[in-house]
């Protein structure tokens, strides 16, 4: 019988990647060199691939009949559980790079510590998913150091993102039971114990890159916990539309 | 001149070991790493390798076409670098 | 590739060409056509008429200009997929076109003019793209019938020009022909499974074909008669088989489809014609194909507005880089 803090803590996996890959996808046609209009798409397929093996897993866990597409499409704006931070509008591509970095590094953190899952679906899915993340860190990483680093304007867009992005960030880390629980029974790693791996991987990166660090402020956004800001229901409005438009249909 | 334009890399691709890099195109990249994941975001999306190089294009040199006739023909008469040229009796014609 | 002429200061082979006697490039000429003659390639530093130089950069690059704006109609539905498994299928057959794209870019790059050229000419709307493209994607269905109708008419066009006389354009049509399968695949897969689905499924797929065939059809170009350049890429390997023999192929193999489909064709008048061995068809409505063509179809304008913006909106993103770049080379030694 799986606890609900269990179907939880994957939910949010992959909540992650849906969010983010939906995101990601919206920069079709519009990257800043051809180049980059494969290497954004190729990140999106990978989260996108994620995404569908955590929502089955999780479909499974849930044991109600729901699979990837009834988790992805049908949920209520408060069911999905993705941190705040990717469901946030792309804005430019400073801030898109920024902020596949920042979760690039917190991604690649988590699926460190997951092989040791008792979950043994859940620690195959980590393994898999740990090489697609290492090339999506170092990939973020080299624009962050290039446009940080480039020309008068690309810095400050940059500092501009970074400064925007990082109080969401404070959301990775935050206490709360299912963390506890799940890390308890050996299913999972507490989030908050991350919190050195990320902060070891982003800050070199950012101070080459001649970013500042802004400092911590007392912002918390909580979608892990349901609670979300208000660029989610458009994005899941958008997402869902077909899905909703004809009930039960097939695709 | 001031360039502004990336610069425009030739991409080589070895498909699995035992194989040499083989030219597969080109792709614009501001420098080597960029060429390198450039190349493999393009050229490698169904498999198609296990190593990549990547050479600045201006970096190649090529022979001149005109001089198609000294630099190829003089090999071609040359047929007893081919093996096919030397009859043997049967008994020893697996060498 | 083998050298731009931008940067290089000494003069090139070709430059040595191009100011070469009348007696010598008779010699150039003659080699040339015996190339062509004996079905031989034309590779990138081989002399070769400017005609040919110009036709082909003009042809190249409004196929990989066609790529990059086909990314917008078929991407206009990524984030409205109904499932992960289209949405993951359709973001991967878009970046197949941003590829094929660059392929052909990359090809166009090898007679002498730069990318970023090409963009500009695009954009400052003096290179053409298909003109299908600037037709609206109204519903999923339509991406459906994109697939099949469209990428089939492209993979039609596509296949002969694997064999063209050019070597960077023949080898990066192999390239797109391997990928390009699957397109046309996930096309047609995508509208069996609306045409067994609900009845406002299979009426989004009829109203779909009925939007696109026409449309399709004009992506052939002119007919014979009223075609430009035909003879000219025909002596030159450039186009191997004529507009309208094209297109009466791509009719011929579509009726069957349709009526696996269960899809009515928006024609009336198509019937088999058992003397000529092929399907006969109504008539084609010229007068939209011009209007599309010189600009003023349904997204003529939309279609090349977003290629700008996004051009524009990245110049600081390609300036940014190539400036970090300069900086790493000016320092004499750098840890890695």
């Amino acid at each position: 019988m799986t606890s609900a803090a269990h179907l939880e803590y994957v939910l949010r996996l992959a909540d992650n990647a849906l969010i983010l890959g939906q995101r990601l996808s919206e920069w079709t046609g519009h990257a800043p060199v051809l180049e980059e209009e494969l290497a954004l798409a190729n990140v999106a397929l990978d989260l996108i691939g994620q995404s569908r093996l955590l929502l089955s897993h999780a479909g499974k866990l849930e044991a109600a009949g729901r699979d990837e597409d009834q988790l992805a499409f049908l949920r209520a704006d408060h069911q999905y559980r993705n941190l705040t931070l990717v469901e946030l509008p792309n804005g430019d591509f400073g801030r898109t790079v920024v902020r596949n970095f920042l979760f690039a590094a917190f991604q690649r953190a988590l699926w460190e510590a997951l092989p040791g899952s008792t979950d043994l679906d859940l620690a195959a899915i980590a393994e898999k998913s740990l090489k697609e993340t290492r090339y999506h860190l170092r990939h973020s990483a080299e624009w962050v150091v290039r446009l940080g680093d480039g020309t008068d304007e690309s810095h400050a867009r940059m500092q501009s993102a970074v400064a925007f992005l990082w109080p969401y960030t404070a959301e990775f880390f935050t206490a709360n039971a299912v963390d506890s629980e799940v890390a308890a029974a050996g299913l999972g790693v507490a989030w908050a114990d991350l919190q050195p791996a990320w902060e070891a991987a982003v800050l070199p990166v950012l101070v080459e890159a001649t970013l500042a660090i802004p400092a911590q402020t007392a912002f918390r956004s909580c979608g892990k916990l349901g609670t979300h800001s208000e660029h989610l229901g458009h994005l899941l409005a958008e997402m869902q539309h077909l899905q909703r438009a004809h009930p039960g249909a097939q695709w | 001149m001031e360039r502004k334009e990336w610069p425009l890399w030739e991409v080589f691709i070895r498909s699995r070991n035992g194989l040499d890099h083989k030219h597969c195109g080109s792709v614009h990249a501001p420098d080597a790493p960029m060429a390198l994941q450039a190349a493999r975001d393009v050229y490698t999306r169904r498999q198609e390798g296990v190593s990549i190089w990547v050479v600045q294009a201006d970096q190649i040199h090529a022979s001149d076409p005109d001089a198609k006739p000294e630099m190829f023909d003089p090999a071609d008469d040359k047929i007893y670098r081919h093996p096919t040229f030397y009859k043997l009796p049967d008994e020893v014609d697996h060498m | 590739m083998y050298t731009q002429a931008i940067d290089v200061p000494d003069q090139q082979p070709e430059e040595k060409k191009r100011s070469a006697t009348a007696l010598e490039s008779a010699a150039y000429q003659a080699e040339f056509d015996a190339k062509l003659a004996r079905g031989d390639f034309i590779e990138a530093k081989d002399w070769m008429p400017e005609a040919y130089r110009k036709t082909l950069i003009r042809q190249i690059s409004q196929h990989a200009h066609s790529e990059i704006v086909g990314m917008l109609p078929e991407g206009n539905w990524i984030t409205r997929a109904p499932t992960l498994k289209r949405k993951a299928i359709l973001l991967a057959k878009v970046q197949d076109e941003g590829g094929h794209g660059l392929y052909l870019y990359a090809a166009a790059e090898t007679l002498g003019v730069s990318r970023d050229e090409l963009v500009e000419a695009l954009h400052a709307g003096k290179a053409k793209y298909s003109s299908i493209f600037n037709y609206p994607t109204l519903t999923w269905a339509d991406i459906g019938v994109i697939g099949w109708l469209v990428d089939g008419a492209a993979i039609m066009n596509q296949i002969p020009l694997c064999r063209c006389s050019y070597g960077p354009y023949a080898r990066a049509m192999v390239r797109v022909c391997k990928e390009e399968s699957f397109h046309q695949r996930q096309g047609f897969d995508l509208l069996l499974a609306l045409m067994r689905g609900t009845e406002a499924q299979r009426q989004m797929v009829q109203d779909a074909t009925n939007r696109w065939w026409w449309p399709v059809l004009m992506m052939f170009g002119p007919h014979d008669s009223d075609s430009q350049h035909g003879e000219q890429s025909a002596k030159w390997g450039i186009k191997r088989i004529s507009n309208d023999d094209l297109r009466q192929k791509f009719i011929d193999a579509v009726v069957a489809q349709a009526d696996v489909l269960g899809v009515t064709l928006p024609d009336p008048t198509l019937h088999w014609n058992e003397a000529r061995g092929h399907y006969d068809h109504g008539d084609i409505d010229w007068g939209e194909f011009w209007n599309v063509v010189n600009g003023q179809g349904p997204c003529n304008r939309e279609r090349l507005a977003e290629r700008v913006k996004a051009w524009e909106d990245g110049a600081w993103v390609r300036e940014g880089a190539l400036a970090y770049s300069k900086k790493r080379r000016a320092e004499p030694a750098r840890a890695a």
